[in-house]
């Protein structure tokens, strides 16, 4: 089978947009990038599934080659996921604007204190439940100065 | 049989209601099961003696050839007896051993206990490898979940852990030696396979792996160390699971072997060589405990090596043995744990420095326990020494020099046996002068004491008969080569080699315990400890550590470098394969049809400029130019369905994006470094290209024929349908799409937790909606102005700046129109494009008119539920059309076709997988909905909220500037 030179630059070059806005900050553009690189997904099932053709329809009085319906199966049931996956993005961006006034995903603080630990080869630290306490107390902290500039 | 086993299974599921309605008095329902299985054990008995073995097969999955077959013999029958014995009696002893009110997960415990008894049972009946295995890790789970049932206790939640670790590393390797034992004999039966037992490399290597989850399982050194960590369970369950019942699961497994592969050369180094360590080494090892629970693991990891020697070693009168000791093992261990649980539950310690003046407070239990222990010491007239004798004369004729060593073996670790047993009795009961005596915790109850005496009563009046339990158990040993001179059990041979041994037994046994001081100085001395539990700590320990090292190298705490490293391996993977034997495609076409060129023309515009945005708006739109271009690929490449769906989800994206845009900026948050933007330039030119060139190859490397191409044909007659696509969503690969719509379920749910996050939220909402319709209409006309027209029904409440007749008109007129067309998808998706998803978005995109047109009010005049029953409601009636076929017999999910003629309309081809697709058409419309209700109506509220409270501070400032004025 032969492919679809058209639709292979494209999916290439949604890919490649997608991935560019997907690495950015801003959780909004990441969410654009997310959905152009599923564009490009499901345009790379529709290249290997084969050729254009009639619509998927038993029909006795049809004469042409019916394009593959299973893909089709496939990328249908993929972009309705797709739009549950936008909408659940769209109520973190939306959290993540009421807790800190901004859609930028910041580092975490607890990751990059892992990292360190563990470069510095350093084991005897507090224990798990010590940082547990701490990580749930600056959580409850969080949480209350959210409140205060709430009533603010 | 099979009975026996549902009928604990299904008291097991009753025992937590049974525990919150009758407290512990529970447990004796609960032990009315395995008493009566024990009964039905009894009643098996003149089968067992006429040689005949009871046996049951059903047809599991056929497909496979996996069927339940449950066989009583001899040697199941015994351990079918103690199994279902010891679980009655120590349910009783439960019932007055535990107190509801220190104990708050006692139903699991109950039930757990229960469904214990019920498997085990099921493990020594059964007659299929597999089915065996299964009852084999189920005693292990159950196992896990007994030990750690002190949840809040680190060590006893390390014990269960490291318990289940060991004997499941066990199980999985006997697993591949069942796989290799079943596929080289062409069935997995068990008495088919040991009947006619075949040879070769590979039955050996079979063998030597199930003997691997035997030694696991009944704690055989090196892996002994993890019974005595299982002391951490409830004394009740070291008495039943880990002294009289699951641990003898490995002994059962060689007993039930042996026969067949005992003459193996490598089968005999195995069992001697690791039988002999272990009652050694535990024994030994007992010697130095100071908890009197300890001291009796040890000893049990002593006698379960013992007892594998014995049923291991291929001789009848061995065999004879072993099945004798393992019923004694069985009566008095679990009479010296109970005894031992007894005491501690009593007197709060089980430490024997300070335990004094027990025999004069419990002389019951003093002399239950003292008969216990000495069967367990070899001390006539008990069954104990009517086993131990049998083991010596089986093993005085022996002739090689494996022989030789297990008889040694045996005498010294009898005269270690010894040993322990006194020092577990004055450890118990001895008077210590000088302490202060013990202060009475719980008085025990009549069966605390009881139990214990019952079941070394048990050991004491077996030993008399035991000629009638030879009678029995030789049913099964003679299928063991015999000796010259068979052993027989009795008290009295006359003067014979084996009695002068016991003697000599004894009397080294009393002069160890004599000098156990000096012994334990000695032991003190040279602690060695030949066991895999420390490299078992260390083996976890670096899991732990190398699982820290890679999150602390990989996980940096940035969101892009982590989504890098992922597009990293996805490009040097796939990449790599690409550089390597990929099939190009000989030829390309340009283009489908010119219209395609264009489109993509568009779409690339489109996307590149979304990337250069600045503002939101912007991106937003331009990467809505790419989706509606898709949808018209979708058209150009024959999917018509496919379009519809793509078109009206990039619609409702666009609202999503825009409703939750007020609350954002106008434009992105500043650009970061341009290194890092040149970073992920050069990640997307990598990631474009791999995506391009596995596009490229990818329709070059098929080699089978479309999936779709049976179904050209089968789509009409089998699944009734003229629409392949939705043919394949709901018939062919209905299961995918059931997974599909949970996930769905799941998102909206996320969504709605995300927005409603603040407490009461949700409950004002939903108690909003519960409100009734007039309630609300008048609710809505007493605060709207009066004279306006109504073409909406909240368009009164809305601020009149914000109102637009005409949207209010066009909502109107179309909303009806839109709802019945979706109606119409639904209904025609199976023969026309349409189906479930697109009829589902139709209507929401209905909604989310209402919604604009009227807002928050609007919406909940128009859909007044709540999404998730919605939700709900489309996954249950999804699951109901998937399991309604079960009930006629054919596979979940299959389609039937009815042709009715309905009078007046005509005939109505009704396809049941419309029942599917309309759960499908629920799921989709709830979450519409829900996007609806949170990004809107929710967002709506927060926003007016702000407002009111940005004025009234403003109010409150001009006030209080008025009053200093």
């Amino acid at each position: 089978m032969s492919p679809n030179l058209t639709l292979v630059v494209l999916a290439a070059v949604l890919a490649g947009t997608g991935t560019h806005l997907l690495m950015s900050r801003s959780v909004i553009r990441a969410l654009l990038g997310f959905v152009l690189l599923s564009n490009a997904i499901n345009l790379v099932f529709l290249i290997a599934s084969g050729p254009a053709g009639e619509p998927a329809f038993i029909d006795d009085g049809k004469n042409g080659v019916m394009s593959d319906p299973v893909p089709q199966a496939l990328v249908l049931t993929a972009i309705v996921i797709g739009l549950a996956m936008t909408a659940f993005v769209l109520a973190l961006a939306h959290r993540s604007w009421q807790l800190a006034r901004s859609d930028e995903v910041l580092d975490d603080e607890e990751s990059a204190r892992i990292h360190t630990k563990a470069e510095a080869n350093e084991l005897d630290g507090p224990t798990a439940e010590e940082e547990a306490a701490t990580i749930v107390g600056a959580f409850a902290e969080q949480e209350t100065s959210e409140e205060r500039e709430v009533r603010e | 049989m099979i009975a026996v086993i549902v009928a604990h299974l299904v008291a097991a599921a009753l025992a937590p209601p049974l525990v919150r309605w009758l407290g512990v008095r529970a447990f004796y329902p609960l032990a009315i099961v395995p008493a009566l299985s024990t009964v039905y054990a009894a009643l098996q008995l003149p089968d067992i003696l006429a040689g005949r073995s009871p046996e049951v097969v059903t047809a599991w999955v056929p497909a496979i050839g996996l069927e339940i077959a449950l066989r009583m013999d001899t040697l199941s029958w015994v351990l079918a007896m103690v199994v279902t014995g010891i679980g009655t009696l120590v349910l009783l002893y439960c019932a007055q051993y535990f107190d509801l009110k220190d104990e708050p997960h006692l139903g699991i415990f109950a039930g757990s206990l229960v469904a214990f008894a019920g498997v085990m049972a099921g493990l020594v009946t059964a007659d299929d490898f597999l089915v065996l295995y299964i009852f084999w890790e189920a005693t292990t789970i159950l196992s896990y979940v007994l030990i750690g049932y002190h949840t809040t206790s680190l060590a006893s939640v390390g014990a269960a852990k490291q318990a289940l670790i060991v004997t499941t590393a066990g199980g999985l390797a006997m697993l591949i030696g069942i796989i290799m034992l079943g596929t080289e004999h062409g069935t997995f039966r068990i008495s088919e396979i040991l009947a006619n037992p075949m040879a070769g490399p590979a039955i050996t290597a079979a063998v030597v792996l199930i003997l691997a989850g035997a030694i696991t399982k009944s704690a055989l050194v090196p892996f002994h160390f993890w019974l005595p960590g299982a002391m951490a369970a409830p004394t009740p369950v070291s008495a039943y699971l880990h002294a009289a019942s699951m641990v003898k699961a490995g002994v059962y497994l060689v007993a039930r072997l042996a026969p067949a592969y005992a003459s193996l050369p490598i089968w005999k180094v195995i069992i001697v060589v690791l039988g002999g360590t272990t009652m050694l080494l535990g024994a030994y090892r007992s010697l130095r405990q100071r908890d009197l629970k300890l001291l009796l693991a040890y000893g049990t990891v002593s006698q379960l090596g013992f007892l594998i020697l014995l049923v291991g070693l291929g001789t009848a009168d061995a065999m004879l043995a072993g099945l004798t000791l393992l019923l004694a093992h069985a009566l008095f261990k679990a009479t010296l744990f109970l005894t031992v649980g007894a005491i501690d539950h009593a007197y709060g310690t089980r430490d024997l420095s300070r335990l004094t003046g027990i025999a004069r407070r419990e002389p019951v239990l003093a002399v239950a326990a003292t008969a216990a222990a000495a069967s367990m010491a070899g001390l006539p007239p008990l069954l104990g020494f009517v086993a131990k004798e049998a083991a010596l004369t089986g093993l005085l004729q022996g002739d090689s020099a494996l022989d030789q060593v297990a008889l040694v073996v045996v005498i010294l670790g009898s005269v270690l046996t010894f040993a322990y047993s006194a020092r577990f009795v004055w450890g118990a009961f001895a008077n210590r002068p000088g302490l202060a005596p013990l202060r009475l915790v719980h008085r025990p109850k009549p069966l605390v004491i009881g139990v214990p005496v019952a079941l070394s009563l048990g050991g004491l009046l077996l030993g008399p008969f035991s000629p009638a339990v030879e009678n029995v158990i030789h049913g099964y040993a003679a299928t063991l080569p015999a000796s010259a001179e068979p052993a027989h059990l009795g008290l009295w041979h006359g003067w014979t080699l084996a009695l002068g041994i016991s003697a000599a037994i004894w009397a080294a046994g009393l002069l160890m315990f004599r000098w156990r001081a000096t012994i334990a100085f000695w032991q003190g001395a040279f602690s060695f400890s030949p066991d895999l539990g420390r490299g078992y700590q260390r083996l976890t320990r670096a899991l732990d550590r190398v699982a820290l090292e890679i999150t602390g190298f990989l996980n940096r705490g940035s969101t892009p470098r982590q989504l890098g490293i992922i597009l990293l391996t996805l490009v040097l993977a796939v990449g790599a394969t690409l550089v390597h034997g990929v099939t190009w495609p000989e030829e390309v076409r340009w283009w489908d049809s010119p219209a395609q060129l264009a489109i993509a023309v568009v779409m690339i515009t489109g996307a590149v400029f979304a990337v250069r945005a600045r503002r939101r708006l912007r991106a937003i739109f331009l990467v809505g130019v790419t989706g509606y271009g898709m949808a018209l690929l979708f058209l150009l490449h024959g999917g018509p369905d496919l379009a519809l769906t793509q078109a009206l989800v990039e619609t409702v994206s666009l609202i999503a994006f825009v409703l939750v845009l007020r609350r954002l900026s106008g434009r992105f948050p500043d650009e970061q470094r341009k290194s890092r933007r040149t970073m992920r330039t050069i990640m997307g030119v990598a990631v474009g290209s791999v995506v391009g060139l596995v596009a490229l190859s990818a329709s070059a490397v098929r080699s089978m024929e479309p999936a779709g191409e049976s179904l050209f044909t089968r789509a009409k007659d089998y699944g009734g349908g003229a629409n392949i696509v939705n043919v394949i969503l709901v018939d062919a690969r209905a299961w995918d799409t059931m997974g599909e719509i949970a996930v769905v379920l799941a998102a909206a749910t996320g969504i709605a937790s995300l927005v409603f996050i603040r407490r009461g939220s949700l409950s004002r909402a939903r108690k909003r909606l519960q409100q009734p319709r007039e309630v609300r209409a008048q609710n809505l006309q007493g605060t709207a102005p009066s004279g306006e027209s109504r073409w909406i029904a909240g368009g009164e409440v809305m601020d009149p700046n914000r109102r637009s007749t005409i949207f209010e008109v066009v909502t109107r007129l179309t909303f009806h129109t839109l709802v019945l067309w979706s109606v119409y998808l639904l209904f025609a998706g199976h023969n026309e494009p349409g189906g479930g998803f697109a009829a589902g978005l139709v209507a929401g995109l209905a909604l989310a008119l209402r919604y604009l047109a009227g807002r928050r009010y609007e919406l909940a005049v128009a859909a007044p539920v709540m999404p998730g029953l919605l939700l709900g409601a489309g996954l249950s009636i999804g699951a109901l059309s998937a399991v309604l076929p079960l009930f006629f017999g054919s596979p979940a999910l299959r389609t039937w076709i009815f042709d009715l003629h309905v009078p007046l309309i005509g005939d109505i081809h009704l396809v049941t997988s419309l029942l599917f697709d309309i759960g499908v058409y629920l799921v989709v419309i709830g979450l519409m909905l829900d996007i609806l209700r949170t990004l809107g109506s929710a967002l709506d509220e927060q926003i007016e909220q702000e407002q009111e409270r940005k004025e009234e501070a403003q109010e409150r400032l001009k006030e209080r500037a008025e009053e200093k004025a």
